[in-house]
């Protein structure tokens, strides 16, 4: 039993650093994702509708495979550890664009109508009046998000990244200890998803309106 | 159009959604430090129109000129932006609801369009809201946030906030009518305070004794159109036409 | 290499029994969520404590890990307790218990949400607390919680995906077996996402029917 916990602890840090880089790529493509529903333009309302449909609507397994296994045919290719984190970040993308865009329409209208009869531009409305409000709603949901995400790294097992799961099954296999082996990496699972919960309640303390 | 306009100007007014009729064909002018009230039932067009004046609620039909410029101009979105922009900075508006900004203290809240539009300095926005918040009496609550402000106060911080952009013409929307009866009065004093300073306003009220002893002229609305016009001291005491009649004797039922 | 989808056709059967095993696993881990969300949920609220916190403690575990760990574990460790059950069979058990621990967090909000007056006019009438439990407040709580469970049965079916990997021969195994023979994942893959897209698509077409029915009865 003792052998394996380095490699589990090393598993693990691949699992958080995994999950900071997709949860950063999934904000990106979220606020991108709901500026574009958001648009006076039709195409990209289009555009960022399917976009979340899509993504939504499919397996994060297969989505991963089309860019993993597919990406070579079209004159894409990534390894594991980049497929995973593309593939994964532009999936929570799709799931954060709708949290970003819910907090962004849930500003009460007369907030909207206030600031424009002052002479703001639609970029000044947003950027001082829309946004710090609703970035305030954000933070829990996207918490969620984020919690769903760390959890969805577990899926990378299969395209062979060594991150806990993978390692966990690999153990499982080896040592045929799998309730051992899965308390072992389920530990880890809950303290960085403890800690990331920590971290996020904190900073929706810190948004909120005394 | 070269022709001389009043300093306010509506048009031919003309506002459907879908197949519902809002405002049917109203013209009217309102001159340079005139008081104007409108009354009416809800869903009369009264609020409908005042929004219209600011391009809130754009017309389906007809123009809005504002000191000789028209206000609803049919331009590509970026010129309409810029213009509109332009124009509002020039019009005050009060919303039944403040829609104060909930982020932002009263400070805050007075400040961020001055500063953000004309360029104002921190020491400039500073005085200027300490000036504008001293005028309503909320200066002393300069650095509260609105969630800590009764509705009335709320209301005073939005009139200052409306106030420190310099306006040619207030819009006041139902400005007491979300507010508990006792907190109306500290509303209206500051309302006849712009008043006594000649400020050019237009007031959507359902406050009969208000509009009677601040407006020049009041309007009457029903169903989309003016039904009738005139002084207070003439409407109030000696309408017209049967329908003001109808409308201020169920008000004043209702008042008792 | 480019792309060629005129392999698709050859192997269309295989794909197509994918997808409905795929619905199959799906419909029965979603029925085995649904009442095992409602007992979870009944245990979780009113057993005695001896048993309540460590089943809450159970249910904590479950959501704060991801479901693949869990489906091996089902997997692998029934098999060292000598239940050698077919993949399909564990991976139904697998999706069935982590979402009826998600559905058993959504029916305890709604029982909570019962009006407490409810209970008490059902134990006035002279109904014992499990009969009342069982005819009044769970009924009404069901209810209220059809529309966001409804929402986790859409992520179950992507989900589903996932026990591929423990053998099971369902949509996403179907498509490697078909990619194993051609060298053509980019297809194949493609292919399978649009049969869960469109299952996808009906599942919250019946979901809005439902949904509607529902706000009627309310």
């Amino acid at each position: 039993m003792l052998k394996v916990y380095p490699f589990f602890l090393e598993a693990a840090w691949l699992t958080v650093l995994l999950s900071i880089l997709t949860a950063l790529l999934g904000l990106t493509c979220g606020a991108l994702g709901a500026a574009a529903r958001l648009s006076r333009f039709a195409l990209l309302r289009f555009l960022g509708a399917a976009y979340v449909s899509v993504i939504r609507g499919t397996p994060a397994l297969i989505q991963l495979f089309i860019l993993y296994f597919g990406g070579p045919q079209i004159g894409i290719q990534l390894d594991a550890f980049e497929a995973g984190v593309i593939g994964l970040g532009v999936n929570a993308g799709a799931y954060m664009t709708e949290t970003i865009r819910g907090a962004i329409i849930s500003i009460d209208k007369g907030q909207r109508e206030a600031s424009r009869t002052l002479g703001l531009s639609q970029w000044q409305m947003m950027y001082k009046v829309v946004l710090p409000q609703s970035a305030r709603l954000m933070v829990r949901p996207l918490g969620v998000n984020i919690n769903a995400l760390i959890k969805a790294t577990a899926l990378l097992a299969a395209i062979s990244v060594v991150e806990l799961t993978y390692t966990a099954q690999r153990y499982i296999g080896s040592t045929y200890k799998p309730f051992e082996m899965f308390l072992l990496a389920g530990v880890l699972y809950m303290i960085i998803i403890y800690v990331t919960g920590r971290g996020i309640a904190w900073l929706d303390r810190k948004v909120q309106i005394t | 159009m070269t022709d001389q306009t009043n300093f306010v100007e509506i048009r031919h007014a003309q506002k459907s959604f879908g197949t519902l009729e809002v405002l049917k064909d109203i013209s009217l002018s309102v001159e340079r430090g005139q008081i104007v009230g409108i009354i009416g039932s809800s869903g009369s067009g009264k609020s409908t129109l005042l929004r219209a004046i600011n391009d809130l609620d754009p017309l389906t039909g007809g123009e809005v000129w504002l000191d000789g410029v028209q206000v609803n101009q049919a331009l590509s979105h970026r010129q309409y932006e810029k213009h509109i922009n332009q124009m509002r900075q020039q019009v005050g508006m009060v919303f039944q609801h403040f829609n104060l900004f909930p982020h932002m203290t009263a400070r805050e809240n007075v400040t961020m369009a001055p500063k953000m539009l004309k360029g104002l300095s921190q020491a400039e926005a500073d005085k200027l809201a300490e000036e504008q918040l001293d005028k309503v009496g909320m200066l002393e609550r300069i650095d509260y946030y609105p969630s800590q402000l009764s509705g009335g106060q709320k209301q005073r911080v939005a009139i200052a906030r409306a106030l420190a952009m310099k306006p040619k013409l207030m819009l006041f929307d139902e400005a007491t009518s979300a507010l508990d009866p006792e907190l109306v009065e500290e509303v209206n004093h500051v309302m006849r305070k712009l008043a006594e300073e000649h400020m050019t306003m237009i007031i959507v009220t359902h406050e009969m004794d208000f509009a009677a002893s601040v407006c020049d002229r009041v309007l009457f609305m029903d169903q989309g159109v003016v039904v009738e016009e005139g002084p207070p001291s003439l409407l109030f005491t000696n309408p017209t036409q049967t329908r003001t009649r109808e409308f201020l004797r169920k008000h004043l039922e209702g008042a008792k | 290499m480019g792309l060629d989808f005129s392999v698709i056709p050859k192997y269309i059967d295989i794909i197509l029994l994918g997808c409905a095993w795929t619905i199959g696993i799906t419909v029965a881990a979603a029925i085995l969520s649904f009442a095992g969300g409602i007992v979870f949920a009944v245990i979780a609220l009113y057993a005695p404590w001896l048993i309540r916190q460590p089943f809450r403690f159970f249910e904590w575990l479950f959501m704060g890990t991801p479901l693949l760990l869990q489906l091996f574990l089902i997997y692998f460790g029934l098999v060292q307790i000598g239940i050698d059950l077919p993949a399909f069979v564990a991976g139904i058990i697998g999706l069935g218990l982590h979402f009826a621990v998600y559905n058993s967090e959504l029916i305890q909000t709604a029982i909570l949400s019962v009006d407490k007056g409810q209970m008490e006019a059902a134990r006035t009438l002279g109904l014992s607390r499990t009969e009342a439990l069982r005819k009044v407040v769970v009924p009404q709580a069901v209810r209220a919680v059809i529309p966001p469970i409804g929402n986790n049965m859409i992520a179950l079916l992507k989900d589903s995906a996932l026990v591929s990997v423990i053998g099971v021969s369902e949509l996403t195994l179907s498509a490697q077996r078909a990619i194993g023979a051609t060298y053509r994942p980019f297809e194949f893959y493609l292919l399978a996402a649009a049969c869960y897209y469109v299952i996808n698509l009906a599942m919250e077409w019946v979901q809005r029917k439902i949904e509607r029915r529902i706000s009627i009865s309310r």
